[in-house]
């Protein structure tokens, strides 16, 4: 165990008990004792009053690393791209990247596969110091084994010290190849990277257990520090037109795989789009009760000129498309104006709909926990507002 | 055909609150299931079997309690069941998971291998990938659909952001699968007597050819630092009044923040 109790100081009070988040520690004979549980998190050392609970310093030796830290310097960030053209993760990658380059005093180095010098352009205008392109056609579309091995191999060229890429399909697929292949961490799905201001190392943000609590995770005895970043959260950096950067194009030879996509299917539906690109979402939960309830939220939403959201329990209810769902398990967004009608507010909901700029909650019970997090309340039935709030902008918006 | 299915023992997420005086999860009754996207994993291994015959074994890497979702495992149809188990695993993160699962499986030996897309305590996605490196074969994530399986291929469904991809593959090959794959079935009366009696396989660290230094914690390079609860924006306004004047000042305040 990495943490251990010296029973000799140990009172029995159960004071850690309840600092552990894992419940991974138990009394026995009066004494506490750490399971499998443990999670090495530390949380219970400063709990103790006796100062009973003692790191074993089993993690130390793991620092072989070390000597060879000072080599990986920069910050990298892979650029996704889709039919030849750069994903926006990318761009927002390329933001969160900037910030971290600049704290280290690092350069930011993007890498493109499978698409043209004009992009790799494009990359340098929004931000990127140097693009790392293999503009080779086998690359164009999206595999696991091609990918993984290229992004390796320049990993090991150019030494960054950190590696971001976007939680999105592709990155959440090969991505921990990677991080297998180069014996390196990597934590997923991030909502907020840091640099600690003493060590110098990445302070990874994450929602773990469902969106109910956050987690810092840190990577410091290995390099590079990896981690895929929820796509809509990082804000993008900032476009310059005039702005150029080193392009050094790679050959990397053979790309053989061993998986070949036979077939893409596209099933893309218009929602999806819209979803990602309005500035105001209308979102309906269990409260719109059926599809006469959504049919309302629609009049609202075209109103606005915005688009339709739902909660979970909408989309299993059957009312509304898993398309719509936001949260957890569903789209993150941030529009400027979120509109929640009848939805509670749970946390799996909120991951995905936190970050945009104003949220607005109607519902008619006063201690829902939506009105936590709201900019706007309201405190009402739906059916009676959301209809004269449709007719009051049709009226100004003279429709 | 021997099909191997990694499941783990989750605390069922959505029981679980925040205890918002110490910060901390409040685990305490809530109850521990097989992790959701895995019982679609063990639904496709069993239909494969009673296609193509061979055996599914199913594994878990965990603490002994893990022993119960493996029983219920083999009620939905599993051949063998196998429980990897040591004080060493203890604290592993992605990396060191994948590692020891790789190096059971190395042992068990196996075409075709299923992960479930995630798990719902951690989210990350990771394992199922990172083992198919350690294992140096491929893999084949989000998998909603399974076209084809011959003794030496198979053909699927992925799915993507803007629609699916059909992807072939050699055997042995490792692939992550989505709730939409299938409908897991429930146990029958047969299988829930073969899950009382079913012998659980144990396996330990020393017999997997493991490297020590790269089990649980010692192996695992990511540590967590801290947990801490969602934060939460406080700048919260209540519109009163009756329902017109409620929508009357919602307008005005749009209006003011030039969202009109
Ligand atoms: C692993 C996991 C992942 C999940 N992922 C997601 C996800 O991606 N997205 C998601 O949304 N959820 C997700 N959930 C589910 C989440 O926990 C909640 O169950 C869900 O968000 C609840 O939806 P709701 O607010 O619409 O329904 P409820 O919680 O039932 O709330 C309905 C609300 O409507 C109000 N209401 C009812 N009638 C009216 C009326 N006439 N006028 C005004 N108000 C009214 C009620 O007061 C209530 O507050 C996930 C859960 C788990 C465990
Ligand atoms: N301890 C474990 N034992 C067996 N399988 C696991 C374990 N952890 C994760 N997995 C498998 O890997 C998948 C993805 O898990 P994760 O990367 O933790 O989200 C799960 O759905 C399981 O199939």
């Amino acid at each position: 165990m990495p943490v251990i109790v010296n029973a000799d100081n140990c009172s029995g009070c159960e004071t850690c008990l309840e600092s552990c988040p894992f419940d991974a520690i138990e009394m026995k004979e009066g004494k506490a004792v750490i399971n499998e549980y443990c999670n090495a998190c530390m949380t219970c050392l400063s709990a103790c009053p006796e100062g009973a609970i003692i790191e074993t310093g089993d993690k130390a030796e793991n620092a072989k690393a070390s000597d060879t830290f000072k080599d990986y310097k920069d910050v990298m960030i892979f650029a996704e791209q889709r039919d030849g053209k750069i994903a926006s993760v990318a761009l927002e990658l390329l933001g969160a990247g900037k910030k971290l380059a600049d704290e280290l005093d690092a350069k930011l180095i993007a890498v493109l596969l499978g698409a043209d010098e004009s992009e790799a352009q494009e990359l340098a205008r929004w931000g990127a110091d140097k693009v790392v392109l293999c503009s080779d056609s086998a690359l164009r579309d999206f595999n696991d084994d091609a990918y993984s091995s290229v992004l390796a191999r320049v990993i090991q060229q150019q030494k960054p010290s950190i590696v971001l890429a976007g939680a999105t399909p592709i990155g959440r697929s090969f991505v921990p190849r990677v991080a297998a292949k180069l014996n390196t961490g990597l934590t997923a799905d991030c909502t907020s990277l840091e640099i600690d201001k003493e060590s110098r190392n990445l302070l990874q943000v994450r929602p773990a257990f469902g969106g109910n609590i956050m987690a810092t995770i840190l990577c410091p005895d290995y390099r590079p520090q990896m981690a895929t970043v929820r796509p809509r959260v990082m804000k993008k950096g900032e476009y310059q037109k005039d702005r150029s950067g080193e392009i050094i194009a790679v050959d990397l030879g053979d790309f053989t795989s061993r998986t070949k996509v036979v077939e893409f299917v596209k099933e893309v539906s218009e929602v999806s789009v819209n979803i990602h690109e309005a500035d105001i979402i209308v979102a309906g939960g269990r409260g719109v009760g059926g599809e006469k309830g959504v049919q309302m939220l629609e009049d609202l939403a075209e109103a606005l000129g915005g688009a339709l959201g739902a909660s979970r329990a909408a989309v299993d209810e059957g009312w509304i498309p898993y398309s719509h769902q936001v949260g957890q398990t569903g789209k993150t967004v941030n529009p400027k104006v979120y509109i929640c009608c009848g939805i509670s507010g749970a946390v799996q909901h909120l991951v995905g709909m936190q970050s945009s700029d104003i949220i607005i909650a109607i519902n008619k019970n006063p201690d829902a926990p939506i009105f936590n997090v709201a900019t706007y309340g309201i405190i009402g039935d739906i059916f009676e507002i959301v209809p004269m709030l449709t007719r009051k902008i049709k009226e100004i918006k003279g429709q | 055909m021997n099909i191997i299915v990694c499941i783990k023992q989750v605390p069922d997420t959505a029981e679980i609150r925040i205890n918002p005086e110490t910060n901390t999860l409040m685990r305490e009754g809530v109850p521990s299931i097989i992790n959701p996207f895995d019982l679609h994993a063990i639904e496709a291994a069993v239909q494969i079997k009673e296609q193509h015959g061979g055996t599914v074994t199913v594994l878990t890497m965990g603490p002994p309690q893990a022993e119960t979702s493996l029983r219920e495992a083999v009620s939905m149809g599993a051949d063998e069941v196998v429980l990897l188990s040591d004080r060493a695993f203890a604290g592993s993160d992605t990396w060191a998971t994948s590692y020891t699962l790789a190096k059971a499986i190395e042992k068990l030996g196996a075409d075709i291998i299923f992960c479930g897309k995630q798990a719902i305590d951690g989210d990350t996605a990771q394992v199922g990938p990172e083992t198919a490196e350690f294992l140096d074969i491929p893999h084949i994530s989000y998998i909603k659909k399974i076209e084809e399986v011959t003794d030496s291929a198979i053909r699927v469904q992925r799915m993507m952001d803007e629609g699916y991809d059909v992807v072939e593959s050699s055997l042995p090959v490792l692939l992550t699968v989505v709730k939409e794959l299938n409908q897991p079935r429930m146990p029958s009366l047969k299988g829930k007597m073969a899950a009382k009696k079913a012998e659980i396989k144990k396996m330990g660290m020393a017999d997997i050819n493991a490297d020590e230094k790269s089990l649980g914690l010692k192996g695992s390079p990511t540590q967590v630092k801290n947990i801490f609860a969602p934060e939460i924006k406080a700048e919260r306004k209540m519109i009163e009044g009756t329902a017109e004047e409620q929508v009357e000042n919602l307008v005005k305040e749009l209006r003011e923040i030039k969202c009109l």
